[in-house]
C-alpha cells in the first residue's frame, strides 16, 4: 500500500520535438513547427504506490513513460526522483544508480528478449551489467527469487530455456523478472498485458500487485483500457494529446468521471452485457489530432460534444472536484 | 439485427467436423478437431479463445487460405450447399473475395508499403474482370463506404494511422461484395476509440449488405455489441456455441464462465482479480481427456480420461461432462 512518501513528482513536464520544416516553409519564412508529443505534465507518484496513465493512441503516454526510464531527454520541466532532480542526468555513470531504482517493462515480450538468450541469461543480464551480485552463487540466488516473484516455478526449469520455448505468458514474466531483478523502486510498464491472452492477464496482474504488497513497489501502468486500470490501479491519470485531463482515484476515474474525454473512454470501452439503446453520450469521432497542431483552448475542443465558446479560446486548468480528484475542463465543478 | 427472416433457409456455410494438421518436419500436430457449424446469410458469430486454441486455423481454413504446411485430414466446408476445395490453391481462387473474404490482423503487415491504397483495394477488383477504370471507381466508392476522405484515397498505408489502415482493409474486403467476411483480430491492436469505431463501422456494413460475419477475437467484451452468436474455442475443438445473450448471461462450459469472470466491470463488485490457473496447452502437450481439465475448477474423474462430445444443450451446445450429469431438458447422460 502508498505510505505517502513521495517517489517520484513530474513538474510541468515537456518533450518537444522540432520537425523537419519543408522547402516551402522556408522559403515563405515561416515558424518551424514543433510537436508537442508531451506538453506539460503534472505527476506525482508515492512509494507503493500503483498509478495508472490512460489514454489513446498518440496521447504522450508512452512518451511519459520513457522520459521517466530516461529514455527520451525532457525539454522543458522537472523530474524528480525520491528528492533529486533527475532532469538533466545522462551518460551512463549518471544514470547507473537511478536505472537500479527505475525499471521499464516493454509491450512486446517477444522483442524485449534476445531470442538467443536463456531465461537464466535474460534475468541475469542487468544484475552483472549494473554490478549488484559479487559471484555467481549470489547471481543464480538472485535469478531465481526473481522468476519465482514474477510466478516463474520453480525457477530452475526455467533457467536453460530460450523465448521461443515459452508461451506469451511466461515469455512476458520473464520480462517482469528482469526488470525485478535489480530490486526497483518504480516499475514503467507499458501496456504489459495488452499482448496477453485474457485468461493469463489476470495471473501477470496478480504478480505486479503481489509485488507491491511485498516490496512496497511503486508502478506507473500504461494501457489505453479503463476497467484494466480501475482494476489494479490506486489513482488513474487520464492523458489528451500531451495533458493529464483528469486525475483521481480509480473510482472517482471510472464511477464519477467528470472530463468529456474520460466519458468518452468510459463509452467506447465494450460492454458485456449488450443493452440495447445504450447511448446518450455520442460515441467519439476522428483521431487525437496531430500533436504538431494542437487546437487551440482546450485541446479536446473539436472532438469534444460539449465544447462552447470559452473552450475554443482558454485552456481550462486543473479543476478540483473532489478530494484528490482534478478535471481540466470548463464545466466541472 | 432483428430480420431473422433467413433463419429457415439452408445454411450459408457449413462446416462439419473439420479437421487440420499442421506437419513439421519430425511430428504432424493436430490443429483443430471435429469443428463443425453452421452459419447462416447476415449472421454475425464470434469464435473466441486463446492463442493456440485453433481460431485462426478454422477461419483460414473456411477461406482457403491454410498455410502451405496444413492439411486438411477431415471434415468439409459446404458453401449454399456445395463444398469448397479449401485445400486447393488453384480451385479455390475463384471463391475468394467474391464469397468469401477476410479482414486480417496488423493492416500494416497485410498492406503493400510502396502501392497507394485506392490500387491496392482494385487489385482484387480487376482480377475477378473489371476494367481499370471500373477497379478505381469501385475502390474510391469502397474507401467513402468505410469513411475515408476522398483526398486521403491515394495515401500510401504509412501515411494513415492504425485505424484507418484497418478502414483500409474493411474496405479490400468487401471489394467484390463477398456475402462472408471474417475479421481475423480486426480491433485488437487498435486502442478503446478506434476499436468503438472500427466495430461500429462492421455492425453498420454488416446490416447494409446483409453480411454473415465471422469475427475471431481473443477478447469476449468485443462480441457483445457485434454479434448474435458465440463459439468458444479451447485447444482446437469449441466447447461452447450459443446466442450472446445466453453465453453473458448464463455461461455453461467452466471456461467460458472464467473467461467472462476475467473481464473488469468498473463498479460491479470488488477490485479483484480472478485468474484463470495454469497456461494454455500447446499442440505438442495436449492433455488427456478434456482438454481444460488441468485448469478447471469443477473437473472430475471422467475429465482426465474422456474427451467430451459437443452436444445439443437448451439451444446451444456445449462440451462438457458436467452437463452430461446435470439433468438436461432434452438430453441424457450419453456416455457416463
Amino acid at each position: 500500500m502508498p505510505d505517502n512518501a513521495e517517489l517520484l513528482r513530474l513538474e510541468n513536464l515537456q518533450v518537444r520535438f522540432p520537425m523537419q520544416s519543408s522547402a516551402i516553409d522556408s522559403i515563405l519564412g515561416r515558424p518551424k513547427r514543433v510537436v508537442r508529443a508531451v506538453d506539460g505534465i503534472d505527476l506525482n507518484i508515492a512509494r507503493g504506490e500503483i498509478v495508472a496513465l490512460v489514454g489513446e493512441s498518440g496521447s504522450g503516454k508512452t512518451t511519459v513513460g520513457r522520459i521517466i526510464t530516461k529514455l527520451v531527454q525532457p525539454t522543458g520541466g522537472r523530474l524528480l526522483f525520491d528528492g533529486t532532480d533527475m532532469t538533466m542526468a545522462h551518460g551512463v555513470s549518471g544514470l547507473r544508480p537511478y536505472r537500479h531504482r527505475v525499471q521499464m517493462i516493454f509491450q512486446d515480450a517477444y522483442q524485449a528478449l534476445n531470442p538467443r538468450h536463456t531465461v537464466f541469461d535474460a534475468v541475469a543480464e542487468p544484475l552483472r551489467s549494473l554490478g549488484l551480485v559479487e559471484n555467481h552463487d549470489q547471481l543464480t540466488e538472485r535469478v531465481s527469487e526473481s522468476l519465482s516473484a514474477a510466478g516463474l516455478k520453480p525457477p530452475e526449469e526455467f533457467f536453460a530455456r530460450f523465448p521461443h520455448e515459452l508461451s506469451g505468458g511466461q515469455r512476458q514474466r520473464v520480462v517482469v523478472a528482469g526488470a525485478l531483478g535489480v530490486r526497483p523502486e518504480l516499475i514503467v510498464a507499458d501496456e504489459p498485458v495488452s499482448m496477453l491472452d485474457v485468461s493469463i492477464r489476470a495471473q501477470l496482474l496478480q504478480a505486479l500487485i503481489d509485488l507491491r504488497e511485498k516490496y512496497s513497489l511503486a508502478l506507473l501502468f500504461i494501457t489505453h483500457d479503463l476497467p484494466l486500470a480501475w482494476l489494479i490501479a490506486d489513482r488513474i491519470a487520464v492523458m489528451y494529446l500531451g495533458k493529464v485531463v483528469e486525475m483521481g482515484s480509480a473510482d472517482d476515474i471510472t464511477l464519477k468521471a467528470s472530463h468529456p474525454y474520460t466519458l468518452a473512454l468510459r463509452d467506447a470501452t465494450p460492454k458485456l452485457h449488450n443493452e440495447a439503446g445504450r447511448g446518450g453520450v455520442q460515441a467519439l469521432q476522428g483521431e487525437v489530432p496531430s500533436a504538431a497542431r494542437v487546437p487551440s483552448g482546450c485541446r479536446f475542443h473539436p472532438r469534444c460534444p460539449l465544447a462552447f465558446e470559452r473552450c475554443r479560446v482558454e485552456e481550462p486548468p486543473a479543476i478540483a472536484v473532489g478530494p484528490q480528484h482534478t478535471s481540466a475542463c470548463w464545466l466541472a465543478k | 439485427m432483428n430480420n431473422r427472416s433467413q433463419n429457415t433457409a439452408p445454411p450459408l456455410l457449413k462446416v462439419d467436423g473439420l479437421a487440420v494438421d499442421y506437419a513439421t518436419s519430425a511430428i504432424s500436430l493436430r490443429a483443430i478437431n471435429d469443428v463443425s457449424f453452421e452459419l447462416r446469410a447476415g449472421e454475425a458469430v464470434a469464435l473466441v479463445g486463446e492463442s493456440g486454441s485453433g481460431k485462426t486455423t478454422t477461419a483460414m481454413a473456411i477461406a482457403g487460405l491454410l498455410s502451405p504446411n496444413a492439411r486438411v485430414v477431415g471434415g468439409e466446408v459446404r458453401y449454399r450447399g456445395r463444398p469448397l476445395p479449401i485445400d486447393d490453391d488453384a480451385l479455390m481462387r475463384p471463391h475468394r473475395w467474391s464469397e468469401t473474404s477476410v479482414i486480417f490482423q496488423g493492416a500494416m503487415n497485410a498492406l503493400n508499403p510502396v502501392h497507394r491504397i485506392v490500387n491496392q483495394i482494385a487489385e482484387p477488383c480487376i482480377l475477378h474482370g473489371m476494367s481499370r477504370g471500373e477497379a478505381l471507381a469501385r475502390a474510391t466508392e469502397l474507401l467513402a463506404l468505410v469513411g475515408i476522405p476522398a483526398d486521403r484515397c491515394s495515401a500510401y498505408p504509412h501515411q494513415l494511422s492504425g485505424g484507418m489502415r484497418q478502414r483500409v482493409m474493411i474496405a479490400m474486403a468487401l471489394a467484390c461484395r463477398p456475402s462472408i467476411v471474417i475479421g481475423d483480430e480486426p480491433t485488437t491492436a487498435l486502442d478503446v476509440i478506434n476499436q468503438a469505431q472500427v466495430l461500429k463501422l462492421l455492425v453498420d456494413l454488416r446490416t447494409r449488405f446483409n453480411l454473415a460475419l465471422i469475427l475471431i477475437t481473443h477478447d469476449l467484451s468485443v462480441v457483445a455489441e457485434s454479434c448474435d452468436r458465440v463459439m468458444i474455442m479451447y485447444s482446437g475443438r469449441i466447447v461452447e456455441d450459443g446466442t450472446v445473450a445466453e453465453i453473458f448471461a448464463e455461461p455453461k462450459h467452466p471456461y467460458t464462465r472464467l473467461l467472462i469472470d476475467s473481464i473488469p466491470t468498473p463498479g460491479e463488485g470488488k477490485r479483484m482479480l480472478r485468474p484463470i490457473p495454469g497456461d494454455p496447452p500447446t499442440l505438442v502437450k495436449r492433455p488427456s481427456g478434456c482438454a481444460f481439465h488441468p485448469r478447471c475448477p469443477s473437473a472430475m474423474e471422467i475429465c482426465t480420461t474422456e474427451a467430451p462430445h459437443l452436444k445439443q444443450f437448451g439451444k446451444g451446445r456445449v462440451a462438457c461432462h458436467l452437463h452430461d450429469s446435470l439433468p438436461a431438458a432434452d438430453k441424457v447422460s450419453a456416455n457416463a
